[in-house]
């Protein structure tokens, strides 16, 4: 087995398999983030329950770390070894004519959206880690409304975060299909498969986008 | 209609080469692109120039010899078709026409068009057969049942003609369609299932020792493919590798 | 000297397999002291390979392609032939062995034929095996269709790709064996002579296209597996790399050439649009089934239309000629290959051909159209006089039969076929002619093998449909791997056959002068510009009707034009090189001696058989008049010039089958 993911299609596979974990966990994000919409009290609930719980601490938040780097850097590993395979570039190409923009440009909205995450980390993470394990601030359940408020108070940060979430979209727009037939789980559903991805790849970042703009409008 | 040409010159594997212009006046609308060509190399013959080395053979669409990159599009603008099938009156007088090899690693440059494509025979040695002697005694023909839809499509990916245009026209130099089409083709039959995870993983081993690009699911390939294969058999051969490796 | 047939004694149906019972084997320990060359990797090249390497020997391969998958017979479509009888309609090996002595004309070796339709039912199940896609039916049973004509349904086909199909399978066998190292292949090599040691075959001298380095390779036994010589025409549906060099080297080394005027010029091919025109394609014979052909009754419409001033839909049905229907009012627009081919020819050669070089006839679709139209409205209760109706559904039934056709004929011309007729015109494709070959497959040179195409075949003086890809299967697979094996009993104490040999220097050196004189020669015209001018002589003296005139004229012809190639063709750049037009060049150069053969044997031929029709000998209704004192193979022994060949021949002898008259009416 190991030999298999040595070989193109098992890193394929590997790359898929780090993508169906992180968009499950989007949709786990998403979801929390849509309580601080409704209700304040709700948001901190579930907050303060996944900032505390030691499983999603302990457990989970160190998985998804990993799976954040494993798809980025094994991401970046294929990038430079396909274009390796390129050899010579062509002095016109065409590539509209036969593609995406996003299928193309992967790399370019994956970059963004790393871009995105250490942003995120420097907004949201690295402050929690502080407040938590290294100043040991005493807990409020209910600070989080309040903190989530206060970052998007700031439109330049909205922006980034907009802009951000568009790419995200385009980058789901292509991964979330292309995951699936690198499974080999294409063949013959397509069609379905193509719709489902593009309703996920459309919802999810406007989700987002629509909890900031919601936020830096009503606070 | 007059047309001017850029065309990839390279007068050998270790020469650097360049893209060179030509004038064409005179080009019928009838002509082939490839008897466009033949036109330009007789009018370089007499003006003792060096005429341009290009692959072709059958000129009917099903050796798969030809192999040009035209105006950034493997074979040329229209689809399902090879060079030699794309007439010139998919072209305006006045048009710019860049001409240039397949690129890839795996398909090093023997001269000016032409690429070394022998990757994909090594791909095919490595398994792309079944392992069955001529004896003239093998079981008969109708032995063995195979369903009709099981035979159509494995037809469907037998059909590939080896001309990678979809190496040469995927951003990554995959050559994922052409070695998913060949595994297909074996893994819908029930001849040489037997040997069907050795297959898969030496055609894989051997497309990844060629140097190939990874697949990123552009579906460019199939678009480009002359003779319409499906990414359905790269999403096949991804699932032949997965199950050869799990048993 | 005299031909030996080397037919075994004994029933015709016993023949082979009692062959095969008395033949000299080569125990397995020995095969991997024996070394054979194979050159060309087509269906007979490349199941040979395949085959000889499976059984131990080592194999040299060589093609001029890229890769040995793209030989041309890749480009045949219709099917392949077996005599399986899984019809249940009444096929046998014996209806399969007269239909094809039959269609060819009674030219044909009759022991060689029934072999052929002997083995035909293993190819079908050796092609499964390996895992050749033929179309099935819905109880996953192969289906077959009919084919040119016969009474039977036993052609087995993949889609409109056959030729693609088994050539595949046979390069998945060869690929097998180049993996297991059994066979080296050796891709863009172009074999350039024979080498003869002692009276046998036992090597070649081949150019690496790529570098132009020439190399000398040794083999106890040679075959060739190189395809028809029908590119001396210049125009024709063979690959524009398809030559006869291998088998004119051959022939200079004393292999005869048999029959080389037997050519089979296909009716239904896309007419030439023009001098640019480089290659033409073939449309599938079954178009006829539905097709009327016609060409305009009078000249000035002929004219209007070339003007392009009338449409052919606009010319009402009194001023058409449906010439076909007129002269042969039984076969009408099905007669055979032969018969329409002359006729469109006839048409054109008296001022009526409709396209701009008045060189094509028109196939029209539209009274098909209407008849299923009709057909189709009456069975669905809608309004049978309702034109639009009916056409629509006409059109329908044509494109479930024939759209791929219709699609590939609007790409090329750009005219669509359901609106506007097609137009057509006769095209070379396919050479019955070739290197003289015993029962064993051997040439008059001992250990020079031909098969496939390259030989004068199975087919005598006509093919019939799916009977090619039958024969270069048969050959390659069942035939050649035990008669090569008898020869090669003798040489399994003979060692490696060095390459140091005089005669290997003398072949090498004759090549190297040969390349030498062609890059050197630094004339006024390209290779392209003398090929065109033999194609030309060819085909309008040597063509679908010859005379001894034309055929005259034409050996005086070609002579001169070869002399002048000689002077001065230009061949730009070098020979250490990667040199397109250097292999042209050396193909053409033998294009112009074989076409002076070719018309000296159809001149010597005072009948007319199958694909060889003499102006002079044909019956008051304008139909072939084959004669009996031609029952023989011609086989050409070479002398110098080809206007030196010294005849031989092999009598035809036919103690299973009925001579009979072919009759149209």
């Amino acid at each position: 087995m190991s030999g298999f993911f040595k070989s193109s299609i098992g890193r394929k596979v590997a790359m898929a398999l780090s993508a169906f974990f992180l968009m499950f966990f989007l949709i786990m994000h998403v979801s929390i983030n849509l309580l601080s919409v409704f209700s304040a009290d709700t948001f901190n609930e579930a907050s303060h329950f996944m900032g505390t719980n030691w499983l999603v601490q302990f457990i989970m938040q160190p998985v998804l770390i990993l799976g954040v780097v494993f798809h980025f850097v094994l991401g970046f590993i294929l990038e430079i070894r396909n274009k390796k395979a390129q050899g010579v570039k062509y002095a016109k190409n065409n590539g509209a004519a036969n593609s995406t923009w996003m299928s193309r440009n992967m790399i370019l909205s994956g970059f963004v959206i790393l871009a995105f995450i250490l942003l995120h980390f420097i907004d949201f993470w690295f402050p929690e880690i502080n407040h938590k394990y290294i100043e040991v601030l005493p807990e409020d359940p209910t600070r989080y409304f309040g903190e989530l408020q206060h970052k998007f108070m700031s439109p330049l940060r909205v922006g980034a975060y907009v802009v951000a979430f568009v790419l995200l979209g385009l980058h789901l727009g292509h991964g979330f299909t292309s995951a699936f037939q690198s499974m080999g789980i294409t063949a013959g559903r397509k069609k379905t498969l193509q719709s489902i991805g593009k309703i996920y790849a459309i919802i999810i970042p406007a989700a987002f986008i629509f909890i900031a703009l919601f936020h830096h409008f009503n606070h | 209609m007059k047309l001017t040409l850029k065309i990839w010159r390279q007068k050998s594997a270790s020469d650097k080469g360049k893209l060179v212009d030509y004038k064409v006046d005179d080009v019928s609308s009838d002509m082939s692109f490839l008897e466009m060509l033949d036109v330009l190399n007789q009018d370089l013959i007499d003006k003792n120039e060096e005429p341009i080395a290009f692959d072709h053979d059958c000129r009917e669409g099903i050796c798969g010899m030809c192999s040009m990159f035209i105006n950034g599009r493997a074979h040329g603008p229209d689809r399902s078709i090879t060079v030699c099938q794309l007439h010139m009156r998919s072209f305006k007088d006045g048009d710019t026409i860049y001409i240039e090899p397949w690129r890839a690693a795996a398909f090093p440059v023997i001269k000016d068009l032409i690429v070394d494509r022998s990757a994909f025979d090594r791909i095919q040695q490595a398994g792309g057969f079944i392992s069955v002697n001529t004896s003239g005694n093998t079981q008969d023909a109708n032995g063995t049942l195979i369903s009709k839809h099981a035979a159509d499509t494995a037809m469907d990916a037998a059909t590939c003609i080896g001309c990678g245009a979809c190496v040469a026209t995927c951003k990554n130099s995959s050559a994922m369609l052409f070695v998913g089409a060949k595994v297909s083709q074996y893994a819908l039959l029930p001849q040489g299932q037997i040997e069907a995870a050795d297959r898969v993983r030496n055609m894989v081993a051997q497309m990844d020792l060629e140097g190939f690009g990874n697949c990123t699911n552009t579906g460019a390939c199939e678009i480009e493919c002359p003779k319409g294969i499906s990414l359905d058999n790269i999403a096949r051969m991804n699932r032949e590798l997965m199950k050869a490796n799990l048993n | 000297m005299a031909l030996n047939s080397r037919v075994p004694e004994g029933p015709i149906k016993d023949k082979w397999t009692n062959y095969k019972d008395k033949i000299n084997l080569v125990n397995p320990a020995n095969k991997r002291l024996i070394d054979v060359i194979i050159v060309g990797t087509g269906l007979a090249g490349g199941s040979a390979a395949a085959t000889l390497a499976e059984l131990g020997y080592n194999v040299k391969s060589f093609c001029f392609q890229d890769s040995p998958r793209r030989a041309h017979s890749i480009a045949a479509q219709g099917g392949i032939n077996a005599a399986k009888n899984y019809q249940g309609d009444g096929d046998s090996t014996y209806r399969l062995f007269y239909d094809t002595v039959k269609g060819g004309d009674y030219r044909s070796r009759e022991a060689n034929v029934y072999r052929l339709a002997e083995v035909s039912t293993n190819i079908i199940d050796q092609c499964v095996a390996q895992g050749v896609p033929f179309a099935r039916d819905y109880g996953g049973l192969l289906d077959n269709r009919s084919f040119g004509g016969v009474l039977v349904s036993r052609t087995f086909y993949a889609k409109g790709q056959t030729g693609q199909q088994l050539l595949l399978g046979a390069y998945s066998a060869m690929n097998r064996q180049i993996g297991r190292g059994k066979i080296k292949m050796y891709n863009r090599h172009e074999m350039l002579d024979v080498v003869i040691v002692d009276g046998k075959a036992r090597g070649i001298i081949a150019r690496n296209l790529v570098t132009g380095e020439i190399e000398r390779h040794s083999a106890h036994a040679v075959v060739l597996a190189t395809g028809g010589y029908g590119n001396a025409f210049y125009l024709s549906t063979y690959a524009m790399g398809s030559n006869v060099t291998a088998s004119w080297k051959a022939h200079k080394r004393g292999a005869f050439f048999a029959n080389p005027c037997f050519t089979q010029i296909h009716p239904t091919c896309i007419p030439v649009s023009g001098d640019h025109q480089s290659k033409l394609t073939l449309m599938s014979e079954s178009l006829r089934n539905d097709g009327r052909i016609w060409v305009p009754k009078n000249m000035e419409d002929v004219l209007a239309i070339r003007e392009g001033k009338l449409k052919p839909v606009e010319i009402s049905e009194e001023n058409r000629d449906y010439y076909l229907e007129r002269r042969y009012p039984a076969f009408g627009n099905l007669v055979p290959r032969d018969v329409a081919s002359r006729a469109a020819k006839e048409r054109c050669d008296a001022g009526y051909g409709v396209n701009k070089t008045g060189e094509a006839v028109y196939l029209d679709f539209a009274a098909a159209i209407q008849r299923y139209g009709k057909e189709q409205a009456h069975v669905k209760g809608l309004d049978e006089n309702d034109k639009v109706v009916v056409t629509k559904l006409g059109k329908d039934i044509i494109k479930a039969k024939y759209g791929n056709l219709f699609q590939m004929y609007e790409k090329i011309v750009d005219q669509n076929p359901y609106e506007t007729p097609m137009m057509i015109y006769p095209a070379v494709h396919y050479t019955m002619g070739g290197i003289w070959v015993d029962y064993n497959l051997m040439t008059t040179v001992p250990g020079l093998y031909a098969i496939g195409e390259a030989n004068f075949s199975d087919h005598g003086a006509n093919r019939l449909g799916a009977s090619a890809l039958m024969q270069g299967l048969a050959d390659g697979y069942f035939v050649l791997p035990y008669t090569i094996g008898d020869y090669l009993s003798n040489d399994i104490r003979t060692g490696k056959i060095s390459t140091d040999s005089k005669e290997f220097e003398e072949a090498e050196k004759q090549v190297k002068a040969t390349i030498d004189a062609l890059v050197n020669n630094n004339g006024t015209h390209s290779v392209d510009y003398f090929h065109k001018k033999l194609g030309k002589i060819m085909w309008n003296k040597c063509g679908m009707a010859r005379n001894e005139k034309d055929l005259k004229d034409a050996i005086t012809e070609i002579a001169e034009l070869r002399k002048e190639f000689w002077k001065d063709v230009k061949v730009p750049g070098g020979a250490n090189e990667y040199n397109e037009e250097l292999a042209k060049a050396g193909r053409v150069a033998d294009f112009l001696e074989l076409g002076e053969l070719f018309a000296k044997d159809a001149l010597q031929r005072e009948e007319s058989a199958g694909g060889h029709f003499r102006d002079e000998y044909q019956t008051p209704e304008g139909e072939a008049m084959r004669r009996k004192e031609f029952q023989y193979v011609s086989a050409w022994e070479y002398k110098g010039e080809p206007k030196d060949a010294v005849l031989h021949k092999e009598a035809l002898v036919y103690e299973n089958i009925e001579v009979k008259e072919r009759s149209y009416k």
